[in-house]
């Protein structure tokens, strides 16, 4: 039922497409319609295989990058007062800069390679693990506390047996939103500085007016996206308290 | 467990400046059921968490002693109205959560003792949302009888149970707890006349003791003078208000 609304979605969108192409006669280098893209798309496909595969492996580092780090960095925020006084204002203040405008300093620390674009997406999707997780931590439900608080836990026991866990929905939401920054992430660091990767491609493709291969692209990275975003619901469904 | 001592709250406490109750004292009587009865928003659960040394709103002046002069908190297990059941553990994890929160082995015996105790061992390995109500308190009580505390201290823990399955929860609360010192809070005056071995009243007024039935607790639900003695406790808590 829900691949038939999927197809059904897809199939209505690219009817629209063609719609607006066939009844504009736009030229298509401005907007190329659906047959056009997947035909160029066909053509190219192992050249858009292998940028996927770059922006790939930058978003999934970025991903394990960013989710480790907003993990360790929520453990030591909620565990010590001082981490909150002195880290808590740092992080909302970084959140307030637009993440694009480090990208160029991003390329000039990191160079043109991988580790620029997997630093963007780690910068990206940091806050939202970190705040999602941090938030879960110190929202533990009060009784459970009262509950270790009777039966003499030790603070530790309490953080390792009753308040990971009952954050673990709360992280999950957060890595699911940093599974649709991620790719926007390594995709702007393409942007600035880089010869692989969808992003390049795009790029590449617009400056030599072949909107076909751009959009062809464009929908490659949509696509990857999404199945991205499956992915990590599927993995994250545990957690989420979803699948007992 | 180790033999239960009597134990006494004695003090006022205010809220913000404003007092919640005036000076009062309440001796639990060693290896008794005490009930506090009274109204929403007297200060039950504030008594009950003071013996606990849990967080209150309150400030509160006077003292909490044992009749052994041993501490208290750390002798005591906790029971509330929310089953505080861990949604992500099984029945067999919660029954020994204490164990587990100490650093402790659990003795797993005595933990699938107390299940069987409790009818549970069809659900061991369930997760508490498998569970109905009656079940998911069935667990808790399991879960207090495991931490085996000589003072036991009950925060309306059947108040959310229809009439059948509290009555049933009484009845097995009352005889598992039996020689513990326990202090029941509820608002339900049959509750207090089911179980008290000494049943206080508690208003804005203070404490009133009222006269606990002769019968031996748990009385049967329609025991003449059980509901005579609930009857007069609702007349004393109408009065009150
Ligand atoms: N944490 C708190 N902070 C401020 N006021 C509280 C707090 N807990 C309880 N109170 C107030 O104290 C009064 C007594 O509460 P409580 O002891 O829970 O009463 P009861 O259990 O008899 O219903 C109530 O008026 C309640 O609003
Ligand atoms: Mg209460």
């Amino acid at each position: 039922m829900k691949i038939l609304s999927a197809l059904a979605a897809t199939v209505f969108a690219l009817a629209v497409w063609q719609a607006v192409v066939s009844l504009t006669g736009l030229p298509k280098f401005i907007l190329p319609g659906p047959a056009l893209v997947a035909e160029t798309w066909w053509q190219n496909r192992w050249v858009i295989a292998e940028h996927t595969w770059i922006t790939a492996v930058e978003v999934v580092i970025g991903l394990a990058f960013g989710t480790a780090l907003g993990v360790i960095t929520a453990l030591q925020l909620a565990n010590s007062r001082a981490a909150r006084v002195l880290v808590q204002p740092m992080l909302v203040f970084t959140q307030a800069l637009p993440v694009f405008a480090l990208a160029p300093l991003l390329t000039l620390w990191l160079g043109y390679g991988l580790w620029s674009k997997v630093a963007m997406a780690v910068l990206i999707i940091y806050f939202p693990i970190t705040s999602s997780f941090f938030d879960g931590l110190m929202r533990t439900p009060p009784g459970y506390l009262d509950l270790a608080r009777t039966m003499q836990a030790s603070p530790r026991a309490v953080l390792w047996h009753i308040r990971i866990p009952a954050a673990l929905p709360s992280l999950a939401s957060g890595m699911r939103l940093a599974a649709v920054y991620a790719p926007i992430g390594a995709v702007i660091g393409e942007w600035v500085g880089s010869s692989k990767g969808l992003g390049y491609l795009m790029l590449l493709a617009n400056g030599r007016a072949k909107t076909d291969l751009m959009f062809a692209a464009m929908l490659t990275l949509g696509v990857f996206s999404i199945l991205l975003h499956l992915i990590i619901r599927r993995a994250t469904a545990r957690m989420a308290g979803e699948a007992r | 467990m180790t033999q239960a001592p009597d134990l006494t709250i004695s003090g006022s406490a205010t809220i913000d400046g404003a007092p919640l109750f005036a000076p009062l004292t309440l001796t639990l009587g060693a290896g008794q059921w005490t009930c506090l009865l009274g109204g929403s928003g007297v200060g039950k659960t504030t008594v009950l968490r003071l013996i606990a040394g849990l967080e209150t709103g309150a400030a509160f002046n006077g003292q909490i002693t044992a009749g052994d002069a041993q501490p208290v908190t750390s002798r005591v297990a906790y029971m509330a109205q929310d089953d505080l059941l861990l949604p992500w553990a099984t029945v067999a994890q919660n029954v020994s959560l204490g164990a587990r929160l100490r650093g402790e082995k659990p003795d797993l015996a005595r933990r699938d003792r107390l299940i069987e105790r409790m009818r549970l061992q069809d659900h061991l390995n369930k997760k508490p949302g498998e569970l109905s109500g009656g079940q998911r308190q069935r667990v808790a009580l399991a879960r207090t009888l495991m931490e085996d505390r000589p003072i036991v201290l009950l925060d309306e823990p059947f108040s959310a149970l229809d009439a059948r399955t509290r009555a049933d929860m009484q009845d097995l609360a009352a005889e598992a707890l039996a020689g513990r010192t326990v202090l029941l809070v509820t608002h339900d005056p049959a509750e207090a006349a089911r179980l008290g071995q000494s049943i206080v009243v508690m208003t804005a007024q203070g404490l009133t003791p009222c006269e606990p039935p002769s019968a031996p607790a748990p009385r049967h639900v329609d025991d003449l003078e059980t509901l005579e003695t609930q009857g007069a406790l609702l007349r004393l808590l109408r009065e009150a208000a």
